[in-house]
This record gives structure tokens, C-alpha cells and sequence, in this order.
């Protein structure tokens, strides 16, 4: 990657929605918005709450499918000069694997997401990302199909997010990003009635950010693969503390709807951050926090 | 349309009375151009409470006064933030976001524009647009009360204007579609744009005449340009996006039960 900073899946559609603002082949790598094997019309309206520094969703992984990504939209984004990840949802194993597989065929893209957290689906999604059995298969029987960079996204709604990220080090992740939205619900008091068609729903933002430190800090120190930090990242000195505790990369989500320009202002004051404090690379600040 | 991120210097802050207030901003740089139903997304700064940009429609826009106008009801901590906003003031903007009304080929068409609350928003720009371009229109203005009822002389610059009142206030009592000229009179095409309810009776009316019929939809939503899907409406093409597909709606496309 030509830098750390990366954008969320589901926080920056396929990319293009963005180049009016900025000249995207500048951001580190491109997450684009999580694809299943088939079209999914996603949760009834409403699917936002906003909540105190943050927001709840309930998208439930709206998609045209992989085929239509790779008949309409791959064509359209192979040639932005950055890693385009694909996040991969399903399911059952084997969704996740033929659309691994389909994804495997594509040469410009260097690697996938494998969403093993997604807490608005009734099937799949997150039930594989909370226990270490079914985190392990899916891992296992994707990596069997995928040849390239396979980074794996984990759930915070977990007891022991290290014991999850060993599984899938185990069963030949090349990286693992982390947190997805943590589960939460929000009511209006006046209506008596859920915030969101599905009751719960993901929440994310600066809401989020000290579980996601923490978490990262968790997984930095039990594995040896590179971990991606992500979790209510709005600026350059979040971002920082990301690496500090561990990570190699971040992911800007939520901070992109209020600002599209943000990843362009991380990228540029983590510069200014390591010209600040003297260091010669990044690398010099990942996992540097002193206790 | 090219979509810009842009500091906009507020004019003036015109308080209509305690609910709503009007936002004329400009810039030093030729502001982008606008259509009617399109909607501006504003960052609201120094409120705590509020974390995401609101999503505004676009009440007026004046080319050759380089202005924006905003009419704002004030709903919660983040409406309520921008109110307080001075003359000289910068707020930053996303814009223009989402399509536009369908204009008819024929001049002579008739075309009826009923607004109701906060709504009555992008049926200024609508009818100042339509006038333009050598449209007749009408306006059917409702609201709760008087205290609703704003702009009304903005609004009859650009054709006659019909209202009514829930409480009687101001008008004929009653909701839009109850008013006495929507039995006197026929019309080829109704824009509106109110709480869903009164859109919904519109539509309805709309529909067992044969009238073409769109609707401006406000659903909630986190980032206006589609990247979020988190404002879908049910279409018969599926959930698609009030932010890029809409929010302007033909209602042959709605999934509305009418």
C-alpha cells in the first residue's frame, strides 16, 4: 500500500461516489461496500438512528450481488490507481466461498475483507465472527479457495476478541481488521417505539473509539500478522492512537459522512505527526505506546 | 451534477417567527447551480448533540445574487444550533445533492404545487423556477396554524396562492387535500413536498384522477450522497436511495398504498 490510511467498507460506496470531492487514488486501500453472492434488498426504513457522538445502522448489507459488482462495477473502478478490497459476506461457508471464488478471478483486486461481523443479518455475518469453531471453518474453507492478501474483520461483540483473532491467524488470515459496529439499540421515548426497523442495529462513530483501541491493543499482542484499526477514527490523532496500539493500518468509516474529505486529512496529519516527532516512518509508531 | 464541499458566508439569518428561520448565504465564488428539490448538507458546529450534517432542501436560489436560501424549522438541538447563526458566519456545505422535478413539455400545463410544515421549502424554488421558464402555477400552502403558514408573499410572486389550516387559523380549516380548489379546478400535474401523510393524501388524490404526481421525500439519512444507504424507500426497482434517486418521486414508482 503507497499509505496506512484505508476507508470502511459501507462508508464509501465503491469509491466513485467520492471523486468528485478528492482524487481517491490517493487513500492507502478502498474497502468497498460488503457483497454477497446474491442481490439483497437489505432492512426495511429506518435503518439510522443518531445517537450521542455516533450513529446506529441497520443496512443489512444492501447489495446487488457479486455478479452484478463484477459485470458493473469492477469495470468502472479496476483502474483507480489504489488496492480495492472486496468485504465478502454470506450466509453459510458456502456463500462465502463462491464469492470468494468469483473474487479470486478479478486481477485488479488485491485482496478481500472477509466479513465474519456484520450484526444486521439474521443469517450468517456475525454469528461466524462470535465464536472461534465457526470463525475457524469459514476462514479455513475461504483460504483454501483465495489466493491473495484474505484480511478478516472482527466483531467487538465478543468476550475474548484475542481468542478469535488467534483462530483466524491459525487458519491463514494475512490480516485482521477490527471493530466492526458494536450492537446497540436506540428508542424514542416519545413514540415508545425502536429507533430502527430491526430493533438493534451497529453502532459507530467516536462513540466507539475507546472499545476499539482497546481491542486492537488486544489482537496486536496475540498475533503476529499485521492488524487494521478502525473505529470512530475522525482525525489524524485518532488515527495515531490506532497505531500506537498496534495497529499497521487504519480504516476511516463513519467520519466520511460528515467529512468526504477526512482520509485526505488523516493521511496528511499523520505526516505531520511523524515530521513533528521526528520519526522516519510510520512503521517507527506502530505499537510504540509506552506503558 | 458535480457535487462541491464549500464554506458558505451566511447573509443574513432571517427569523420568521419562534419555529422557523431562513438562511441566505452566499460566497465570494460563484455558487454552483441548483435545481429545485435538490437539497444542501450542512455541518452544524458547536453542538455536542448533534453528530451528523443536516440534510436541507433548497427554498431558493437566486444566480445573479450569487444566493442560497434555506428555510429551516427548528426541530431539535442541531436546527436549533444553526438558528443562532450571525451575519458574516461560515457554514460549510455539501451540494447540490439529489435530483430534481420532472417539468412538463406543455407550458400550458397546469400545475399545482402543494406544500405543507417545512415543506413549503422547495415549492418556493419549484414555483420561482417554474415561473422562469414561462410556467403558470398554483400553490396549495398547509399547515398546522397561522404560526406555519410562512413566506406567503414569496410565494405569490410566482402565482396565486390557496391555504389552508388544521385549527382554522388562517385560510380553509382543514388539511390540503380538503381544500375547495381541488374540487373546482383540474390540474395535469401536482408537485409536493409535507409530512409523509399529507403526501401520501395528495397521491392518492393525485392518483384516482390521473394526475401526474411527485413527491419530495425527507427520510432520514447520514450522508446525502449515497454512500450509506441508510435513507432507502421502498420503489417498485426496490430500495433505492431518497439521497441520489430521489428525493424527488414520481408516485407511480412509490410503493404506497393509495
Amino acid at each position: 500500500m503507497k499509505n496506512p490510511v484505508m476507508t470502511a467498507s459501507g462508508t464509501f460506496g465503491y469509491g466513485t461516489e467520492y471523486s468528485d470531492f478528492f482524487d481517491i487514488s490517493r487513500i492507502g486501500g478502498i474497502v468497498v461496500k460488503g457483497i454477497t453472492l446474491r442481490n439483497r434488498e437489505g432492512n426495511a426504513y429506518p435503518r439510522m438512528a443518531e445517537t450521542p457522538s455516533g450513529m446506529l445502522n441497520a443496512v443489512g448489507l444492501q447489495n446487488r450481488g457479486i455478479d452484478h459488482f463484477i459485470k458493473h462495477i469492477y469495470p468502472e473502478i479496476k483502474n483507480v490507481n489504489t488496492n480495492i478490497f472486496v468485504n465478502v459476506n454470506g450466509s453459510t461457508v458456502e456463500e462465502y466461498i463462491e464469492v470468494a471464488e468469483k473474487v479470486n478471478d478479478l486481477d485488479k483486486i488485491p485482496g478481500i475483507e472477509l466479513n465474519i461481523s456484520c450484526p444486521n443479518v439474521k443469517e450468517g455475518g456475525m454469528a461466524f465472527g462470535v465464536s472461534c469453531p465457526a470463525a475457524a471453518t469459514v476462514v479455513r474453507e475461504v483460504r483454501k479457495v483465495y489466493s491473495r492478501e484474505l484480511m478478516v474483520k472482527l466483531s467487538p461483540n465478543v468476550t475474548s476478541i484475542a481468542e478469535i483473532a488467534r483462530v483466524v491467524e491459525d487458519e491463514g488470515a494475512d490480516s485482521i481488521s477490527l471493530i466492526n459496529t458494536l450492537l446497540g439499540m436506540a428508542i424514542d421515548a416519545e413514540s415508545r417505539k425502536p429507533m430502527l426497523s430491526t430493533v438493534t442495529g451497529g453502532l459507530s462513530g467516536p462513540a466507539i473509539k475507546p472499545v476499539a483501541l482497546r481491542m486492537v491493543w488486544q489482537v496486536a499482542q496475540e498475533v503476529k500478522i499485521p492488524v487494521v484499526g478502525m473505529g470512530g477514527i475522525m482525525n489524524a490523532r485518532d488515527a495515531i492512537e490506532f497505531f500506537l496500539a498496534g495497529a499497521s493500518a487504519v480504516q476511516i468509516g463513519t467520519a466520511n459522512f460528515i467529512d468526504p474529505t477526512v482520509s485526505m486529512k488523516v493521511l496528511e496529519g499523520i505526516e505531520d505527526y511523524l515530521n513533528r516527532h521526528k520519526f522516519s516512518s510510520i512503521y517507527e509508531i506502530i505499537g510504540a505506546m509506552t506503558i | 451534477m458535480k457535487k462541491f464541499i464549500l464554506d458558505l458566508i451566511v447573509k443574513e439569518n432571517e427569523h420568521i417567527n419562534e419555529h422557523y428561520f431562513v438562511l441566505k448565504l452566499t460566497s465570494n465564488d460563484k455558487l454552483p447551480d441548483m435545481l429545485p428539490g435538490q437539497f444542501v448538507e450542512i455541518k452544524v458546529e458547536n453542538s455536542p448533540t448533534t453528530f451528523l450534517r443536516r440534510p436541507i432542501s433548497v427554498n431558493f436560489y437566486d444566480k445573479e445574487l450569487n444566493e442560497l436560501w434555506l428555510l429551516i424549522q427548528i426541530v431539535g438541538d442541531g436546527t436549533r444550533k444553526l438558528s443562532e447563526v450571525q451575519t458574516g458566519d461560515t457554514l460549510n456545505l455539501i451540494l447540490p445533492l439529489g435530483n430534481t422535478f420532472s417539468i412538463p413539455k406543455d407550458k400550458n400545463a397546469r400545475l399545482l404545487l402543494i406544500g405543507g410544515g417545512v415543506g413549503f421549502a422547495p415549492m418556493l424554488f419549484l414555483g420561482a423556477y417554474l415561473n422562469d421558464l414561462g410556467y403558470n402555477c398554483e400553490f396549495l400552502l398547509g399547515g398546522r396554524s397561522e404560526a406555519n403558514m410562512v413566506q406567503l408573499n414569496e410565494f405569490k410572486r410566482y402565482g396565486e396562492v390557496y391555504t389552508t389550516t388544521e385549527d382554522g387559523s388562517m385560510g380553509e380549516k382543514g388539511y390540503v387535500t380538503q381544500h375547495s380548489l381541488l374540487q373546482k379546478k383540474q390540474f395535469d400535474m401536482i408537485y409536493t413536498c409535507g409530512p409523509t401523510p399529507m403526501m401520501q393524501a395528495v397521491a392518492s388524490y393525485a392518483h384516482k384522477r390521473n394526475i401526474a404526481c411527485e413527491v419530495s421525500l425527507e427520510n432520514m439519512m447520514a450522508c446525502g450522497f449515497g454512500t450509506c444507504l441508510c435513507c432507502v424507500t421502498d420503489t417498485v426497482d426496490g430500495n433505492l436511495c431518497v439521497c441520489t434517486e430521489g428525493p424527488v418521486f414520481n408516485i407511480t414508482k412509490l410503493k404506497w398504498q393509495i
